[in-house]
Parts: C-alpha cells; sequence; structure tokens
C-alpha cells in the first residue's frame, strides 16, 4: 500500500454504505450488527422492566391492567434473555475479538456467520410482532398446560421467535468450536490462549449440545396449542411436568451461556489492568469446562417443589452444589490475580469490581437455593427474582460492560470519558443493589414472583427497589450517552491504549479489514506482563 | 421508618423454625465467604493501585495448594449445607401418619378447602392450633402452587397429579396464603388466608359443615352407578372395593399397584390404564362426569370402607341427595 494515502484503512471505513454493512463477511462489522440487535432488544426490555417497576410501586394494581402487567414482565424476560444474555457477550464481543485474539483473519464460516445474524434478526422480528400485536402473558419460562392450552396471548408467535433465534446461537457456537479448533496462528497453543477464549469455546459446548433441546421443547409446544396434541397437558394425557424437565434441560445450561462469556472478559480485563499474568490459569480455563459440563445435570433443581421424587430432588441438590465449586474456584482465582498486582483504575477494572461484588452476591444465594430444605419456601419467591438478577444482571451484564468498555477503543478507535465510566460504574453498582437486595428480603417474607397486586407490607421494600432501578436506569443511560459521544469527539485510542498483552491490542484501532497485515507468530503465554516492557502505542 | 419494614416473616408452625435456623447458617457461611473476597478485593485495589499505568505486577502465576485448598473447604462447607438442609426437606415432605387430612382443589384463581368432616371453604383454610394437617390437592385447570409463607410449606398444585403439604400450627390467628406458580390473569389475586383455631374452636367450626366427604363419596357412588358393578361382596363385574385402600393389587399384566389416592383417581378417569387381574376392561371413563373435588370425596368413601360390608359411619347418609349437590358440580367442559 502506497504511503499516499492520507486515510488508514480499517474495517470500518474500508467500504461504506448500508449493503456492505448487511452484506459484511468481515466478522468485526458482524459483532457491530449484533450490537446495534441487542441494544434495541436492551432498550425494549429496560422500559418493560421500568413499567414494572412503577406498578409494583404500590400494592393495588393501579398503573395498568392484570393482564398487562402479566405481558410486561413475560416480554421483558423474552427480550432480555432470549435476545440480550444469550447473544451480548459472545455474539458482541466474541464475534469482534476472539478471531483477532487467536490471529487469525475470520471465523472458520464467514458467512454462516453473517448468516446467524440474519437468523437472530428474523427470530426477533417475530417475537417484536407478537409483542406488538399485543404480547404473550407466560412468563419468559412458557410453563405448561398454561402456554399449550389456557393462553389467549401470542405464545406462538414469540414461541417461533425464540426457536429461529436459537438456531442463530448454535451457528454461533459451531462457527466459534471450529475457528478456536482450526483457525489459531502459528504458536498460539490451546495454553497460551486468552481465557476469554477458553470460556468462548466451553460455551459454544454448551449451546452447541443444549440450544436443540429448547427448540424441540417450543416445537412441542407448538403441537400441542396448535394440533392439539396431547403432550404436556393432562387432560389430553399429557404431562405437564415433561415440559419443565425440557425447558430446564436447555434453560439451566443456557444460563451458562450467559454467565461464562463474562467470566472469559473478567478474566482479560483483570490481567490486564493489575498488569500480571491470570493466577491460575489452567484451574480457571477448565473451571469453565466443568461448568459447562455439570451444568447439564442441575436442571431438576428448578423443580424441587414441582412434585418430583425427594430422592432424585436429593441427586440434584447434590449437583447444584457441586457446580457452585468451579464458580468459587474462578473467584478465588481472580482475587489472588489482584495480589501484588500494578492496578491501573481505569474505567474496564472498576466494571469488574463492580461484577465481583454482585456475581459473589448472586452465587452465593444459589446455594440457599440448591439447598432443598430452603428452597421449598424461597422457591418462586422474589428471593429467586433477586438471585438471578444477581447473576444475569449483576455478573452477566456487569461482565459485558467490562467487556464492552475494553474493546470499545479497539473497536471504534475512540476514547470515551473515563470518569464518565467511572461515574456510571458507580450508579449502576449502587443502584442495583438497591434494585435487588431488598428483593431477597420480600423473598424471605414470602412475597410471590409475577405478582400484579400485594400486601401492602411488601410496599416499602418495593419502593425500595423501584428507586434502586432509576438510579440503574439513569447509569445505563449515561454509559449509552458517554459511549455515542465518544464517536464523534473521542481522541483517538492508538493501537494499544491499555498497554494490555494479547494479540488483538497488536493490530491498528479500528483494525484493518484482514485484522493483521501479517499472520503473528506467538511464542508466549496470554498475560506475560512481567516478562516485557509492555509498549504504549 | 425502619421499623416499619419487615425483615423477617412470622414463625407460625413447627417447621419454621427448622428452616430459619438453616437460613441463619447458610446465611452467615455465605456472609463470610463473601465478606472475604471483598475484603480482599478492596485491600489488593488499593494497596497495589498504580497511578501511572505503567508498572508491572508481581510474576506470580498460581499456587498448586491453594487451589486445592480453595476447591476442597469451599466443598465440604457446601456437603455441611447439603446435608443440613436434606435433612430438614426431608421432614417438609413426610407427614406424619396421623396428621389430619384436608382436602383441595387449586383452579383460576381460587382454591376450595374440604374438610373430611364436611365443611367446605374458599381461598379460607381452617386449621386446629398444634395439631399436625396434611392438605392434599390437585389442580383442576393449570400449575398452581399452594404456599404459606408462616409456615415455610409450599408444593405445586399439577392437573392429574396429586400433592401435599403438611404443618404443625404454632400460632392461632390468620396467616397469609399464596399461589405461588403463576397461573395467567388474577394470579396475584389467587391468594387468601389461614386461620390457626384452638382445637375446640375448630371442631365446633367442623361441625358447621353438611355431609361428611366419605358421605358425599357414597352418594357419587351410588349415583355414578359404580355401586352397580363394585359389588361388596366380590361378585360384581368389577372388583370389590372394601378393605382395598392401602393394600396392593395385581394387574392384568402380572405388576402390582399399591392402592392410594393416585391410583384410585386414575382408575376413576383412564380405567382401562391399570386393570385388575381377573376383570374386563368394561368400565367407561368418568372423565367430565365428576369434578376433583367428587374423585377427593369417592377416595374418602373408599378410604372408610371396611374388609366387609358397609362402614356405620354413612349409613345414615345415603338418602340425603339434595346435600351433595355442590359436589356434583359438573367439571368444566374444557378451559377453550
Amino acid at each position: 500500500m502506497t504511503t499516499t494515502v492520507l486515510r488508514r484503512v480499517n474495517y470500518l471505513n474500508v467500504k461504506y454504505g448500508v449493503a456492505s454493512w448487511l452484506l459484511t463477511k468481515d466478522h468485526k462489522r458482524i459483532g457491530i450488527l449484533y450490537l446495534i440487535v441487542v441494544a434495541i432488544a436492551f432498550l425494549l426490555g429496560g422500559i418493560f422492566a421500568a413499567a414494572v417497576r412503577i406498578e409494583l410501586t404500590t400494592p393495588q394494581g393501579d398503573f395498568v391492567s392484570a393482564d398487562t402487567y402479566n405481558a410486561l414482565f413475560t416480554m421483558h424476560g423474552v427480550a432480555m434473555v432470549f435476545f440480550v444474555l444469550i447473544p451480548a457477550v459472545p455474539a458482541i464481543l466474541g464475534n469482534f475479538a476472539m478471531p483477532l485474539m487467536i490471529g487469525a483473519k475470520d471465523v472458520a464460516f464467514p458467512k454462516i456467520n453473517l448468516l446467524s445474524w440474519y437468523v437472530f434478526v428474523i427470530g426477533f422480528v417475530f417475537t417484536l410482532a407478537a409483542m406488538v400485536l399485543g404480547g404473550v402473558d407466560t412468563g419468559w419460562t412458557f410453563y405448561t398446560p398454561y402456554s399449550s392450552v389456557y393462553s389467549s396471548s401470542h405464545v406462538l408467535l414469540t414461541g417461533i421467535g425464540v426457536f429461529i433465534a436459537g438456531f442463530s446461537s448454535i451457528l454461533t457456537g459451531l462457527n466459534f468450536a471450529v475457528t478456536i479448533h482450526r483457525m489459531r496462528a502459528p504458536g498460539m497453543t490451546w495454553f497460551r490462549l486468552p481465557l476469554f477464549v477458553w470460556a468462548l469455546y466451553a460455551t459454544a459446548l454448551v449451546q452447541i449440545l443444549g440450544t436443540p433441546v429448547i427448540a424441540i421443547t417450543i416445537l412441542m409446544l407448538a403441537v400441542e396449542r396448535g394440533l392439539g396434541f396431547g403432550i404436556f397437558d393432562p387432560r389430553l394425557g399429557g404431562d405437564p411436568v415433561l415440559f419443565q424437565h425440557l425447558f430446564w434441560f436447555y434453560s439451566h445450561p443456557a444460563v451458562y451461556i450467559m454467565i461464562l462469556p463474562p467470566m472469559g472478559v473478567i478474566s482479560e480485563v483483570i490481567a490486564c489492568f493489575s498488569r500480571k499474568s491470570v493466577f491460575g490459569y489452567s484451574f480457571v480455563a477448565f473451571s469453565s469446562l466443568a461448568i459447562a459440563v455439570f451444568g447439564f445435570l442441575v436442571w431438576a433443581h428448578h423443580l424441587f417443589v414441582a412434585g418430583i421424587s425427594p430422592y432424585s430432588a436429593m441427586i440434584f441438590s447434590f449437583l447444584s452444589f457441586a457446580v457452585a465449586i468451579p464458580s468459587a474456584v474462578k473467584t478465588f482465582n481472580w482475587t489472588a490475580t489482584l495480589y501484588r498486582g500494578a492496578i491501573w483504575w481505569r474505567a474496564p477494572i472498576l466494571w469488574v469490581f463492580g461484577f465481583l461484588g454482585l456475581f459473589l452476591i448472586g452465587g452465593l444465594t444459589g446455594l440457599f437455593l440448591a439447598s432443598l430444605g430452603l428452597d421449598v419456601h424461597l422457591h418462586d419467591t422474589y428471593f429467586v427474582v433477586a438471585h438471578f438478577h444477581y447473576i444475569m444482571v449483576g455478573g452477566a451484564i456487569m461482565g459485558f460492560f467490562a467487556g464492552l468498555h475494553y474493546w470499545w477503543p479497539k473497536m471504534t478507535g475512540k476514547m470515551f470519558s473515563n470518569s464518565m465510566a467511572t461515574l456510571a460504574a458507580l450508579l449502576v453498582f449502587v443502584g442495583f443493589n438497591l434494585t435487588f437486595f431488598p428483593q431477597f428480603i420480600l423473598g424471605y417474607l414470602g412475597m410471590p414472583r409475577r405478582y400484579h397486586v400485594y400486601s401492602p407490607e411488601f410496599q416499602v421494600l418495593n419502593v425500595l427497589s423501584s428507586a434502586g432501578a432509576s438510579i440503574l436506569g439513569v447509569g445505563y443511560t449515561l454509559v449509552a450517552c458517554y459511549l455515542l459521544h465518544s464517536l464523534w469527539k473521542g481522541e483517538a485510542a492508538g493501537a494499544n491504549p491499555w498497554r494490555a498483552t494479547g494479540l488483538e491490542w497488536k493490530t491498528e484501532s479500528p483494525p484493518i479489514p484482514e485484522n493483521f497485515a501479517e499472520t503473528p507468530i506467538v511464542n508466549e503465554g496470554a498475560y506475560e506482563y512481567s516478562k516485557r516492557e509492555v509498549k504504549v502505542a | 421508618m425502619l421499623s416499619g419494614i419487615p425483615l423477617f416473616p412470622e414463625q407460625a408452625s413447627t417447621l419454621a423454625p427448622k428452616v430459619d435456623n438453616l437460613y441463619f447458617f447458610v446465611t452467615a457461611v455465605t456472609a463470610f465467604f463473601a465478606l472475604l473476597v471483598v475484603v480482599l478485593v478492596t485491600i489488593f485495589a488499593i494497596k497495589y493501585r498504580d497511578r501511572t499505568g505503567e508498572k508491572v505486577g508481581s510474576p506470580i502465576h498460581g499456587s498448586i495448594p491453594l487451589e486445592i485448598g480453595w476447591t476442597i473447604i469451599p466443598f465440604f462447607v457446601a456437603m455441611v449445607i447439603f446435608a443440613w438442609s436434606t435433612i430438614v426437606f426431608f421432614h417438609i415432605v413426610r407427614a406424619p401418619d396421623q396428621a389430619l387430612e384436608i382436602y383441595s382443589t387449586g383452579k383460576r384463581w381460587m382454591w376450595r378447602f374440604q374438610h373430611l368432616e364436611g365443611q367446605s371453604e374458599i381461598n379460607e383454610l381452617h386449621v386446629p392450633l398444634g395439631l399436625p394437617v396434611k392438605v392434599v390437592f390437585t389442580s383442576e385447570d393449570v400449575l398452581h402452587s399452594l404456599y404459606i409463607p408462616a409456615f415455610r410449606v409450599k408444593a405445586d398444585a399439577i392437573p392429574g397429579r396429586y400433592s401435599s403439604i403438611w404443618f404443625t400450627p404454632t400460632k392461632a390467628g390468620e396467616h397469609h396464603l399464596f399461589c405461588a406458580e403463576y397461573c395467567g390473569t388474577k394470579h396475584s389475586g389467587m391468594i387468601g388466608k389461614v386461620v390457626v383455631m384452638e382445637p375446640n374452636d375448630y371442631q365446633a367450626w367442623l361441625s358447621g359443615g353438611d355431609l361428611s366427604m366419605s358421605a358425599r363419596g357414597e352418594q357419587l357412588f351410588q349415583q355414578l352407578g359404580c355401586v352397580s358393578c363394585h359389588l361388596n361382596n366380590g361378585s360384581g363385574r368389577g372388583p370389590s372395593l372394601a378393605g382395598k385402600y392401602g393394600t396392593q393389587e395385581t394387574l392384568a399384566n402380572g405388576t402390582t399397584v399399591a392402592v392410594d389416592d393416585r391410583y384410585i383417581r386414575e382408575s376413576i378417569l383412564t380405567p382401562q390404564m391399570k386393570l385388575v387381574v381377573g376383570y374386563q376392561p368394561l368400565m367407561p371413563t368418568f372423565q367430565g362426569l365428576v369434578n376433583e373435588e367428587g374423585v377427593m370425596s369417592l377416595i374418602e368413601y373408599i378410604k372408610s370402607l371396611p374388609s366387609t360390608g358397609r362402614p356405620a359411619a354413612t349409613t345414615q347418609a345415603g338418602a340425603a341427595v339434595q346435600g351433595a349437590a355442590p359436589a356434583l358440580a359438573p367439571a368444566d367442559g374444557g378451559p377453550r
């Protein structure tokens, strides 16, 4: 390339126009495409959540009708679980960063990668259509026989949307697994892989093996609802609890699709900002695989009061305690990584500190629910709502934001305001705790979830929760503001603004379309901060 | 201000302190681990802060003893919680034999309770103080869940199955009763109260009812024509039911089945499923002819049959057909 080119070519400016985006096979652009759709879903899900929290500020049902309320929390769950949490880290950050991190030009199947985005969008459009036409009111769990026979809302349309979006997840998982096996740069051995890549690999296994089960389950639901075949409805000779087994056989592992990739992000960011190798690299790597495998064996802990035998409940309780151990191991290793580091307080690691606090509470309260004797009382109360929001929002979304801040300069070539990002992390952390901590207390007091109208003694805690949610909303809005602002006004980031190791930081920001001018050759581990001077860009 | 916020639910059953003690223990253990990590992260983040961003950390890569330690110690702690909670759980699910039985059905959006002596009530459950009570229930439509927070008990009501909860109330007065499994529009209105009464008051309250459940069951047994085949002397086209409850029955396929609530319900609604050996598959289904409460009454009647002849308790009830009307309310024609 001649030096007369004034503007350096990168993946963003190499071509312009809508068609250049909609027909792109560049993993980096596809990551951005996912970011746009997921951001829309997050906004929608957030609006639904806001309406729910407004309704719950008073014990009476005075803001919306009961049916509207039921549709609101259902659509909040559907939008957030299937269109935000599952794709957020793998499809946005994974797509953008993973091929760069292993020194590849792209994923193994670039066209399939674009196809998965289209499949995802089609699924989202079906679900949106269901929402626009009046929504769905079954809860995101679609429990039968309510969903298959009794609900008069748009169950089928939503189901089709989720069904289709599932294939996007399968294709992404497949693509990533093959990419990680086949596309690593010379010298990039398995134990030199960044831990984010390990986490994506473990996630890919769950996506490939688990997602077909939810597809089958939704199909059976559709067959019963549409054609009247008895599968789940006892009036037709079916078994409603069978649905729960099938649903959670996917949806519990799906929790690990949501949390494993953010865990990978945490490892990257902690290593970078404490200038150290991740403590116990191989233990962190294998704990991801352990979580992926054990994650398939705990589904019936959602059914402890659903009439399963007490002995099988006992086994599932045991396995649920067992799956907590690899997460504990990760947490201890991250903590130990900070020990004697040189910790550079920049926005990404502040989000990680937030993650650690919230994920810790989320994980530890999981032990309450794994305990049979406590779960009988806590099941289907606000304790469960608080627990999984600590994992999914406190864990997965905080981790996503840590990663988004970490790779944002690489994605856009621009720096955001560090002080704004610090303020946002603080707002989100405080707002989150104020929203969800009171819900643990509400749960132990016995307030059931999915209640439109509630007993007046629960009001004070609910008002606290709604107040927290508004702080949380301000925090998220602030993130959107300064990140968008940085696109116009942000300073140029340079190739390596965080002075990180890792191949993605060796190419320009934003990266050139083919990622690397020449294929990098790797001759050391992922986090060798201590071995050399880290070059400033 | 703070005094207005409840932080802890009332303990109103013998189970509640058992559950709460476990809860305090798990809270203490998890708080310890949470604090440990939070304190360490805070100390490290401050102590090793580098404002320049240019230093590098110490070359520490890991420690096998530490890894083993923080794998095994949490595992053992988890196993202690597992063992304790499992013991509490088996206590929660195993009702004592002498427990007083009350039947219930959940349907959108109400709970109906049926006492053996004949009292029935909606969204209210009267129980005696200090005596073990077992509530056996099912659902007429979608999933529900019978939840009494003050007693720390809950179980899902599942159409086509019987579930149960049991408790011994320790506090007289009224307690919340909630539906905990989402069931549609008025899920949050499917609530009621448990009224715990002194045993004497409870007895007085019970006597306000009409026919006992087994008497209603006997009426149904005659009205539905069960009596024409299930002769007590065993000479009918169907097997005699006298004294069968709680025994083992041999089926046509050679297996045996325990004659319990579930088997009786199944035999009424899907009679061909588990045919008793030596009998022809002649019995029609009674699905749609008898509702869940009727089935429960029939079960009570069959339970009350001694191994020979008619039960003494129900002989006077046979003629009072009028009184059985509520139990005979036709089952829903279907949800759609």
